[in-house]
């Protein structure tokens, strides 16, 4: 760069040299794949179909790409002056001041806004399939935020404290006819036994090997789950579990149904909205426990837990305690969740709580920003909702033709994002820290200097 | 007894590929110290190339022998395999590596994600099956009624493994490249310092693994004569659970920890129930790690200040 006057000139052959061994690559990469499909014939046999088209138009884009890189995008990176790191400009400390009331502002409001925009029939799937959707996933990613983002303990096998809310509230309900709200804290009081029963064996293990181990736990209660047929119902999973009511009224076109009651014309809409409000708050619950818990000695000892676990011991705090109130309420948590997600789905099977799940989550909290509740919300909205938004982008069709079909692609550029986004901002989106504790003066502190806890 | 020896050399089958998976997962871990989440996608997408490569094979070319087939899939697999790899490792992990923790395992379940789903968006979601490629098996003896016997793909598997385990045994011990690779693990810095391109040398870690994965995906595939998109969380993680149970960063314990499980699996499935016979393998990893964390041949993990 020399003393930052010598622009280096865009080096046209290394460029084309470049492309051209990345679209060597890339062919051999996509040869097998995509070049070639594996189809059955009318015999049921499998043959090869070839799709040259498609695989040319891969490579050429990978190739074409590589060399745009080296011809645009590097020499654009290099002669971009350095600017020294300045104070925050005004405008950052506005918006980080407004951000979270603005927020919750918006969520308050959104059913409302959705039903001016689209009207009621559209209304339906913009707030079953995108509000309430990405709520359950940024509960659960504050939930887990406890146990990794707080605590540092490393778990990949979330989901079955999700499930056994589910399945509690499901068998539950429908075995004693007991009623949600009676259903809801009892959940959450099973899921985080389970959470105190499966972290008692776990205690000594850290880092990677306790996230082995409760992605393996995590397992085990799901083939059990599959295996159990007199109890679960196995892979046919549970039907018709009751809904949740409005204080006893229930959703549906009786005549002590919730629209007769109020004098409304019935719409399947008013349940949608009841459940939008009721993961709200729920949701909202989880972010103000977490925040106070953080000012409580337990939080305290999560984070100090977090930073250093032989310093947190040298220091008489029973880490022992410690852990399994994190898993035990991290648990808690996702048994709320489950038993929401019964209620509101209405239909439980073991295909909603694969490992999948549980990595979604984690993925959530860890491209968040660990340990930031804001980060994780925005984490759940970009990954969620973004795959959720996929299902109906219509305009799409135009440009593939119309049996393109979004959907398929859903979780394949889910998985990209996130190495993408871990390439791009390793330390999650919203990487700086409020600290909990502070003398004198409260000021952010860069995630780096936070530890990610060993576990 | 006859069933006890048909199990065995069931277990002893599955096992061998559980185990040269597993070698995969133990390098990669003991050069960088990361859980590669992908692999075991890796192994299921060897198993598509090798599926891929042998109907090339069978109705484009129409190779006859049945020895040279598999031996041309075997070596196609490996060869693309490899190049998969090599490329998951510069795209997703070299970036991230020095960063924290977190970073290279959330990307490496990235990767795991796209690398299914990329296989079921070009292949399709239903599960491929072949007619079977070898056939016939030696009775070795029968009593009660009961032949025990074993399969001419058995004894593949098995001839397969063990040659490829000394070749694989004589580049970490012998050759230039093991000896960087071994260096590497010890002290990456230390080993930059005199001279080891580290770079490349956890680049031929992934090929290598790659490499033994589509060993194992060309013998799964040869095996069963099915595989789904599906199929590389479950062998993943058994093959994880081997590597654990070997002691993670140990090589020889990675091909035991592999027989290991794939012998507990098949006497569970016989024994006690087909139904939870993952729930077995799941329940090793974890009573393995709560009460002998460093396998049965790895160091003991020292905690410092």
């Amino acid at each position: 760069m020399g003393n930052g006057a010598q622009h280096k000139r865009v080096d046209t052959a290394r460029a084309l040299r470049d492309a051209g061994i990345t679209t060597l690559i890339a062919f051999c990469l996509f040869l097998p794949l995509v070049g070639f499909q594996t189809t059955t014939d009318i015999r049921n046999n499998l043959i090869l179909v070839t799709r040259w088209p498609l695989l040319f138009a891969v490579v050429g884009i990978v190739g074409l790409s590589r060399l745009a890189y080296s011809l645009l995008i590097e020499p654009w990176l290099e002669q971009r002056p350095f600017r020294p790191p300045t104070a925050a400009p005004a405008w950052r400390a506005y918006v980080s001041k407004w951000l979270v009331p603005f927020a919750i502002g918006f969520v308050v409001v959104y059913p409302a806004i959705v039903i001016a925009i689209g009207g009621f029939g559209r209304a339906v799937k913009w707030i079953d399939n995108f509000g309430i959707q990405v709520l359950i996933y940024v509960m659960l990613g504050w939930g887990l935020n406890i146990v990794v983002g707080l605590a540092g303990l490393l778990d990949l096998g979330y989901v079955a404290f999700y499930a056994v809310g589910a399945y509690s509230y499901a068998l539950l309900a429908k075995t004693f006819g007991l009623a949600f709200w009676i259903l809801l804290p009892l959940a959450g009081i099973l899921a985080s036994f389970w959470g105190i029963l499966l972290g008692f064996p776990v205690l000594r293990l850290r880092g990677d090997y306790l996230a082995i181990v409760t992605l393996a736990f995590g397992e085990i209660i799901r083939i059990v789950i599959i295996n159990w047929v007199d109890l679960t119902n196995g892979y046919a999973g549970i039907t018709s579990i009751p809904r949740p009511t409005f204080f006893g009224i229930p959703f549906n076109a009786d005549d002590n149904g919730f629209a007769a009651v109020f004098g409304l014309e019935f719409s399947p809409l008013y349940r949608t909205i009841f459940l939008y409000y009721l993961i709200l708050m729920l949701a909202l619950l989880t972010a103000f426990v977490t925040v106070r818990l953080r000012r409580l000695p337990v939080g305290r000892a999560w984070e100090a837990l977090r930073e250093d676990e032989i310093a947190c011991r040298s220091l008489g705090i029973n880490t022992t305690n410690t852990k399994l109130t994190a898993f035990a309420m991290g648990a808690m948590f996702a048994g709320f969740a489950g038993s929401f997600f019964a209620a509101r789905q209405g239909f439980i099977s073991p295909e909603s709580f694969t490992f999948l799940e549980s990595a979604t989550i984690l993925s959530i909290v860890v491209l968040g920003g660990m340990g930031s509740q804001i980060g994780v919300a925005i984490a759940a909205v970009v990954m969620i909702g973004g795959t959720e938004i996929l299902r109906d982008l219509e305009f799409l069709k135009v440009i593939f033709g119309p049996t393109f079909d979004a959907t398929q692609y859903r979780m394949l550029l889910f998985g990209f994002a996130m190495v993408l986004i871990m390439i791009w901002r390793p330390r999650g989106l919203i990487s700086t820290r409020e600290p909990s504790v502070v003398l004198r003066e409260r000021k952010a502190i860069a995630a780096d200097l936070v530890k990610e806890g060993r576990g | 007894m006859e069933v006890f020896l048909q199990q065995l050399i069931n277990g002893v089958t599955l096992g061998s590929i559980y185990g040269l998976i597993a070698i995969g997962y133990t390098m990669v871990f003991g050069i960088i110290g990361m859980v590669n989440f992908a692999h075991g996608d890796v192994f299921m997408v060897s198993a598509f190339i090798a599926l891929v490569a042998f109907l090339l094979l069978v109705s484009f070319l129409g190779i006859s022998s049945i020895a040279l087939a598999l031996f041309i899939v075997l070596i196609v697999a490996m060869l693309f395999t490899s190049l998969v790899n090599w490329v998951i490792e510069r795209v997703a992990y070299r970036p991230l590596r020095g960063s924290f923790r977190l970073a290279p395992l959330i990307s490496a379940i990235g990767m795991s994600i796209f690398l299914s789903n990329f296989v079921q968006v070009t292949q399709g979601p239903r599960n491929k099956s072949i007619p079977p490629m070898v056939q016939g098996d030696f009775v070795l003896f029968t009593k009660n009624d009961y032949p025990v016997t074993l399969s001419h793909k058995q004894l593949i598997i098995w001839v397969v493994t063990a040659v490829l385990l000394v070749c694989f045994w004589y580049l970490v011990a012998k050759t230039p490249l093991g000896r960087a690779q071994r260096a590497c693990e010890q002290d990456q810095k230390m080993a930059a310092l005199v001279g080891v391109d580290v770079d490349r040398t956890i680049s031929m870690t992934f090929v290598i693994a790659a490499a033994l994965a589509a060993v194992a995906g060309t013998m799964y595939l040869m095996y069963y004569g099915v595989v789904s998109f599906a199929d590389g969380f479950i062998p993943g993680v058994k093959a994880f659970t081997a590597a654990v149970l070997g002691g993670i960063g140990s090589l020889p314990g990675a091909v035991i920890g592999g027989i290991l499980i794939g012998l507990i699996e098949t006497f569970w499935s016989a024994y006690f129930s087909i139904d939870y016979k993952d729930v077995a393998a799941f329940s090793v990893l974890a009573i393995t790690l709560i009460f002998l964390p460093q396998g049965l041949f790895g160091r003991p993990d020292v905690e410092k200040v």
